[in-house]
């Protein structure tokens, strides 16, 4: 069934990796912030609702905004400290968002209360579900899905294969591969419970091939009593896309409007399946995630585990600060990642790193005609036409661009990396996309 | 060649055109649609801007409805009233009483008053900014001021002033609404020129974190809700918000002690006057 000979998509890009900045540094913990902000929305879906209020004492792992709703995800306490505020706050989307603040409790040892940790053997798929749920566990490569969502498919799917995203084919971003190569047994463990929970006998393992560490380690790790496949990818960007990776694991095309598990897969990431595993061994909630801090703007940058809700300008400092010529914050990688214009933002559930360009690295160029090269054309993963649909949105031909099959867009940005007229597309195209849903919202 | 062939070549074509020509007459009178003149004369009283702004599709739909009495000649704001006044003597009918409605922007915070923590370089939209962390701005809820506005009117009613802010020439506007529709920050409504009392500014935040970031924006403080009509004004999380279901005749003492300015009184265009001169020296604003 598989087609390991080829082992990536077709299209696609190959940019610089920029990985040999962190790749080798083992991961480290970051000292607690005096504060941490928590959005009440880190996640996809309907945001949590705030259940505590100024002058509370919470402590790690406590839950300050409950889930409202299936599709949903609570957020808790990354420290213990005292509720401040319960307001608006900069998200790092570039609106506001109702935040909690909590001053963290100096000198605290920060160990999490006393937990019963139920015994995952002995959990029925439901429970167990609902238990990833209550930890606020989401998908952690960068989009934030609540993971609890992938482990009840809908009736008429049939689940199969259970495919762990250990790709991160974005430049820079070194937390999966450090995650990997270091605690294998933590994230095969988190396979073991999705497995469990998904009652699905199988499941594979896609790493690109510049992480030779990473596959050695997950390979060596692999449960005798279970068929987990370790499967090494051509590198190529976006192979971390879930349909991307299906395709170049299976050899499957999911269609157009579908999802992954109408052919009977599901994609998580491996560090959520680390996550998971950690929410069933020690009963800790998602209240802190490694982060690449990165970049040739960055004085000491690094693998990082940092609270969820630390704020850019703390982060910054522990990394030594920016250098002279820092020009550009990025939250995520460089190719779907968005710029940051404050300090003062949190880190989410859903930032895998922060990356800081120089001058030296981003060219403000004025965009120039399209000279219909079809350089896009070849690298859009999805077969989209990026020039038609760029040319579109220059005339503000929304309907048009819908026409044209915007929705599959996944905004990777391959056709704005190759497009030698720099014209912004993946841009344009999010641009598409809002005005789309403004016009759909507006009677 | 041969002419007998030339002959029958045109005998056998002029007489397919001929059978055609006959059904094509006969099917045009058979299924002749009846519609009123009128409507093309109204439509040809009409400005032809086709914007939307009466409801209907465009000019010439909005002028079926004018002659099935649906609607009154006043509906087109783009017209002036010696327009209405000729389409209402063609039809026979009253032009109708309108109040005239324009687009208002729902902030002040222009260059001058309001904080910039980055500087976005782009594609130059708004739209385009606003994916971009916001664009940048210190007020997530602020006008970028890259005039998406300006190019989407049609009339040529918005223009972007020296801080960056659109002016709507309210002689001009006639509350199409695509302003509206054009903000990726929902900045702009549309009102009847007759509401005075308006709260330029869309910032949530309470208190001195507001005016860190924008000297004009509204803190929250209640003080008009205190002085103005009971009941016309509240704070709603954190934001002054005027009923529009009330008069706000007479309230203009309701704009007198707002300690930035972010309660306005409008007469006309909006002013974006700045903050009043006790926040302009640096007071603390409570």
């Amino acid at each position: 069934m598989f087609r390991a000979a080829r082992a990536t998509f077709r299209h696609g890009v190959h940019p610089p990796e920029h990985k040999e900045l962190t790749g080798a540094a083992p991961i480290r913990r970051m000292p607690f912030p005096s504060e941490v902000v928590l959005p009440v929305r880190q996640h996809a879906g309907k945001p949590a609702q705030v259940v505590v209020k100024p002058g509370d004492h919470v402590e790690r792992g406590d839950v300050v905004a409950q889930a409202d709703g299936f599709v949903s995800s609570p957020v808790h306490a990354s420290a213990t400290g005292t509720v401040t505020d319960v307001g608006w706050w900069p998200h790092p989307d570039g609106s506001s968002c109702p935040a909690v603040r909590v001053a963290v409790e100096a000198h605290s040892s920060q160990i999490a209360r006393e937990r019963r940790v139920p015994d995952w053997k002995g959990l029925s798929p439901e429970q167990i579900v609902r238990a990833v749920q209550d930890a606020g566990v989401v998908g952690l490569g960068g989009a934030a899905f609540p993971t609890h969502v992938k482990l009840v498919p809908p009736k008429d799917a049939t689940i199969t294969t259970v495919l762990l995203n250990g790709c991160e084919c974005e430049p820079f971003l070194t937390t999966d591969h450090r995650l990997m190569a270091e605690q294998p047994e933590r994230v095969m463990h988190g396979v073991r419970i999705m497995m469990r929970a998904l009652g699905v006998p199988k499941a594979v393992v896609g790493i690109e091939r510049n992480k030779p560490d990473a596959i050695d380690a997950m390979t060596a790790a692999r449960p005798t009593d279970l068929d987990v496949t370790v499967l090494p990818l051509t590198v190529k960007y976006p192979q971390g896309a879930e349909k991307m990776l299906i395709e170049a694991v299976l050899g499957v095309e999911v269609p157009s409007g579908r999802l992954p598990m109408h052919v009977g897969v599901v994609v998580q990431n491996v560090a959520s399946a680390a996550t998971i595993a950690e929410v069933f061994e020690t009963g800790q909630p998602l209240v802190e995630r490694v982060v690449t801090v990165t970049g040739r703007g960055v004085r000491r940058p690094g693998n990082y585990v940092v609270p969820v809700g630390t704020k850019l300008a703390d982060v910054l400092e522990f990394c030594g600060g920016l250098t002279e010529d820092a020009r550009e914050i990025v939250f995520g990688g460089p190719m779907m990642g968005v710029a940051q214009g404050r300090l003062d933002v949190p880190l989410t559930k859903g930032t895998t790193g922060v990356v800081v360009l120089t001058d030296a690295d981003v060219r403000a160029d004025d965009a120039l005609p399209c000279i219909r090269c079809a350089r896009c054309l070849d690298a859009c993963p999805v077969y989209l036409n990026p020039s038609t649909l760029g040319q579109l949105a220059r005339v503000e031909r929304w309907e048009d661009m819908e026409r044209a099959h915007l929705a599959d867009c996944m905004l990777c940005g391959c056709c704005s990396y190759v497009c030698p007229s720099r014209i912004p597309l993946s841009q344009l195209f999010a641009v598409g996309r809002g005005m789309l849903k403004r016009r759909r919202a507006t009677p | 060649m041969d002419p007998a062939t030339l002959l029958s070549a045109t005998a056998v074509l002029g007489g397919v055109g001929l059978t055609f020509g006959v059904l094509i007459a006969a099917a045009n009178k058979k299924l002749k649609v009846h519609e009123d003149p009128r409507i093309d004369d109204v439509a040809g009283m009409l400005p032809g801007a086709n914007c939307g702004a009466c409801g209907a599709a465009g000019c010439r739909a909005f002028a079926e409805r004018l002659v099935q009495r649906k609607a009154e000649p006043v509906g087109c704001t783009v017209s002036s009233p010696d327009g209405h006044k000729a389409i209402a003597a063609y039809l026979g009918v009253d032009a109708g009483t309108a109040v005239k409605r324009v687009a208002r922007l729902l902030c002040a915070g222009g260059a001058d008053v309001a904080v910039q923590r980055a500087a976005y370089v782009g594609h130059a939209s708004c739209a385009a900014a606003a994916a971009v962390a916001g664009g940048g701005k210190g007020c997530t809820w602020g006008c970028l001021g890259l005039a998406d506005c300006a190019r989407a009117c049609s009339f040529g009613a918005i223009t972007m002033d020296r801080n960056g802010l659109p002016r709507v020439d309210p002689a001009k506007c006639t509350a199409c609404g695509d302003c509206v529709e054009a903000c990726p920050k929902d900045l702009f409504v549309v009102l009847p020129e007759t509401r005075r009392l308006l709260v330029q500014c869309k910032s949530r935040m309470v208190g001195d974190p507001v005016t860190a970031l924008c000297r004009v924006g509204c803190t929250g403080c209640g003080l008009c809700a205190v002085d103005a009509d009971p009941g016309l004004v509240s704070i709603v999380d954190g934001l002054a918000v005027v009923d529009a279901g009330k008069d706000d005749t007479g309230n203009v003492k309701a704009t007198k002690r707002c300690p930035t300015g972010a309660i306005a009184w409008v007469e006309g265009a909006q002013a974006f006057a700045g903050p009043p001169a006790a926040a302009r020296e640096g007071a603390t604003l409570r």
